[in-house]
């Protein structure tokens, strides 16, 4: 039973993966592949480092600190990264239609 | 090693494959660092899983010092793209 649940979070993780790396050669802009970048492919890595924790079990404490710390850093090297190439002037699809970031970097800070 | 991990390496190779092309042709270097952001985390994720393929307890610890080492480049690297270093 404990190796079923392993293994399907196993083949979870890699569809994730696989998920990600498509969106990441199919979308047309820097901003969008972002958006497969970072959420996928934390969520797959979490996946699969868990279900290891899973099928080898004194292992589940150092594999749980890994995934949240995993789970913490990469939405803020993501956040970093797209604010710095938007100030970079990387350019936007054709088919934008609302860029609301100048206005919002006038008033708030 | 048994086929499940095997095949699960295969899925991996698959979607590494399909980055490094993101990363030899994208057009400007914000979207070589996003392919080198998300390699770094399946790498992270892959240490992992030789660790259990090797039955060795050290991997975890390469991964941990691995996904440090990688926010902290990813961090620097959008740092300089903003306005130099």
């Amino acid at each position: 039973m404990r190796e079923i649940i392993g293994y399907i979070l196993l083949y979870v993780g890699a569809f994730f993966f696989l998920v990600s790396a498509i969106g990441l050669i199919r979308l047309p802009d820097l901003y969008t592949r972002m958006q497969a970048a970072t959420k996928s492919t934390t969520l797959g890595a979490v996946c699969s480092i868990l279900s290891i924790g899973i099928l080898e079990p004194t292992w589940i404490v150092k594999a749980i600190v890994i995934a949240i710390f995993i789970f913490l850093t990469a939405p803020i090297s993501g956040s970093a990264l797209i604010r710095a190439s938007y100030k970079a002037k990387s350019p936007l699809t054709s088919k934008t239609v609302v860029d609301k970031f100048p206005k919002d970097e006038g008033g708030k800070e | 090693m048994n086929v499940k991990i095997l095949i699960y390496l295969l899925i991996v190779c698959a979607s590494v494959f399909l980055i490094l092309i993101r990363l030899l042709l994208g057009p400007d270097a914000s979207n070589r660092t996003v392919a080198l952001d998300v390699i770094t985390t399946v790498f992270a994720a892959l240490f992992v899983v030789f660790g259990f393929v090797f039955k060795r307890g050290i991997y975890l610890d390469v991964a941990l010092v691995y996904a440090i080492i990688s926010f902290v480049g990813v961090l620097v690297v959008a740092r300089f793209l903003e306005r130099g270093i």
